[in-house]
């Protein structure tokens, strides 16, 4: 990122001039395709710039937005929760998660509801704050629950590093790192596989910068040519989004199928090197991982290597952790959002058994969920 | 990436590869493991969760420093502290 200009990020990305100028070039380029195109915003944090700024309403008929799964809090199955949940309950366990984690039902209730019944429960900024709360509770075990994609796993990984070069011996790693490539791989073959249940019919995909930022844009590269769906990685702001979908269509209209990048100001093709090989070091793959709603997908997600295992809270705790499958509310149909095959208003309890207060599916707990973006801005959605 | 305020490098342990940093008079420490060019006091960087992840140039930083500052001069220091941690957590 050598030019970066917040002063200018603040004014020209979310400019609603500039907004209606690229809606007004989308809408002239969007005459020359020869049919409509279906495009997965892949990113939560997406999803929410689409609502907040009303851009679905700002494009032509022609272009329809798919919300993908790219959410961390809402893909975590209720297993995984309850882990969470367990391991707060030990008597000498702190246990530390970032965002949203803490209000996410699990079968026996949410970390929340853990820490009302006497478990020592973090919220953390920063992994690196949980070096401090080791220290100053030398007698306890501290349990970092680890969420996230690309984004927050090498800093779980850094953790890590930090915690061996101090010799601290009180942090463990619950992993539940996910990784975005696998999950989209998932969509198109259970499409293709299954065309007629499971039809999302993804065109298109616009991929979330911050993970590129990370692991490089490289990591779509299989899309394009192995999949024949272009992918463009776009920035958070509205601009940058709008910015993503025309050259999505330019792309269409030119019988383009490539990998682009529109969030030049600091993604690249490579990504951070440093933090790639810090996630090598500690991190394998899991043959299969159970995402909420979506089932198992092979290698979506990672846990600890083998030689790590001390520090992995799930080989210490096997015992106490169970493995059964846990069903979902029976009305929420979040699995079917995160497919990209419904909207959240298809859902018979949005907005009424199920709101932000009191939430029955993670779709609406999470600020990054799509039933919490259609509840939030649900008075622009037409 | 999201909108984080330009943070100044004030010291660097090398050896526990952090750096204290302020962020518009807010002081915190921040893992440097992902920075790819040597990091020195007096640097400005980016804040992703807690660890730096980039340098960008001392004009553009000062540039952007001067329009936050704006804005949260109008905020007491319990809500500034909020506002810059949580501009370095969006989307995480
Ligand atoms: S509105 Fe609630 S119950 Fe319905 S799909 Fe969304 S999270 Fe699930």
């Amino acid at each position: 990122m050598d030019k970066l200009e917040l002063k200018e990020l603040y004014d020209r990305f979310r400019d609603p001039a500039t907004i209606k100028a690229l809606a007004y070039e989308i809408d002239k380029e969007a005459q020359n395709l020869k049919e409509s195109i279906n495009i997965m915003e892949v990113c939560g944090g997406h999803t929410h710039t689409i609502m907040k700024y009303g851009l679905k309403q700002l494009l032509p008929k022609s272009i329809n937005f798919i919300h993908g799964p790219g959410c961390p809090v809402c893909i975590m199955p209720k297993e995984r929760i309850d882990h969470a949940y367990i391991l707060s309950m030990q008597d000498d366990v702190i246990l530390a998660t970032l965002g949203d984690m803490i209000k996410v039902p699990g079968s026996r209730g949410s970390l929340q509801d853990a820490r009302s019944l006497g478990a020592d429960v973090r919220f953390v900024y920063s992994p690196l704050d949980i070096i401090k709360i080791a220290k100053e509770n030398p007698d306890k075990k501290v349990i970092f629950f680890a969420i996230g994609f690309e984004t927050t796993t090498p800093m779980s990984a850094a953790l890590l590093q930090h915690t061996i070069d101090r010799g601290i011996k009180n942090i463990l790693f619950h992993i539940n790192h996910v990784t975005v490539p696998e999950v989209m791989k998932e969509l198109i073959d259970s499409r293709d596989i299954h065309i007629d249940s499971y039809n999302n019919k993804i065109d298109a995909f616009i991929g979330p910068s911050h993970v590129s930022v990370i692991a490089g844009a490289k990591i779509y590269q299989p899309f394009p040519t192995k999949y024949n769906r272009p992918v463009v990685v776009s920035g958070f702001e509205p601009v940058d989004v709008m910015e993503g979908v025309l050259m999505l269509i330019k792309q269409f209209n030119q019988n383009r199928c490539e990998l682009e990048i529109q969030y030049k100001r600091s993604v690249t093709i490579e990504g951070n090197t440093n933090a790639q090989k810090l996630i090598d070091k500690f991190f394998t793959k899991r043959e299969l991982f159970k995402w909420r709603g979506l089932g198992n997908i092979p290698y979506s997600a990672l846990r600890l290597k083998d030689e790590y295992k001390e520090y992995d809270a799930e080989e210490i705790y096997a015992d106490i952790l169970p493995i059964e499958e846990i069903e979902d509310h029976k009305l929420c149909i979040c699995g079917d959002i995160l497919r990209g095959i419904a909207t959240p208003n298809e859902c018979q309890v949005f907005g009424t058994a199920c709101k932000p207060s009191s939430p029955l599916g993670s779709c609406m707990v999470s600020s990054e969920g799509a039933c919490s973006a259609y509840y939030k801005y649900g008075s622009i959605i037409s | 990436m999201c909108l984080s305020i330009p943070s100044k490098v004030v010291s660097i342990d090398k050896d526990r590869c952090t750096a204290i940093v302020d962020t518009i008079g807010v002081q915190r420490e921040v893992g440097i493991d992902f920075i790819e060019k040597e990091v020195k006091v007096g640097d400005f960087v980016l804040i992703h969760i807690g660890f730096a992840m980039n340098i960008i140039s001392q004009e553009d930083a000062l540039e952007s420093i001067k329009v936050y500052q704006e804005i949260l001069q109008k905020m007491d220091e319990e809500e500034r502290r909020q506002a810059i941690i949580d501009g370095d957590n969006c989307s995480g």
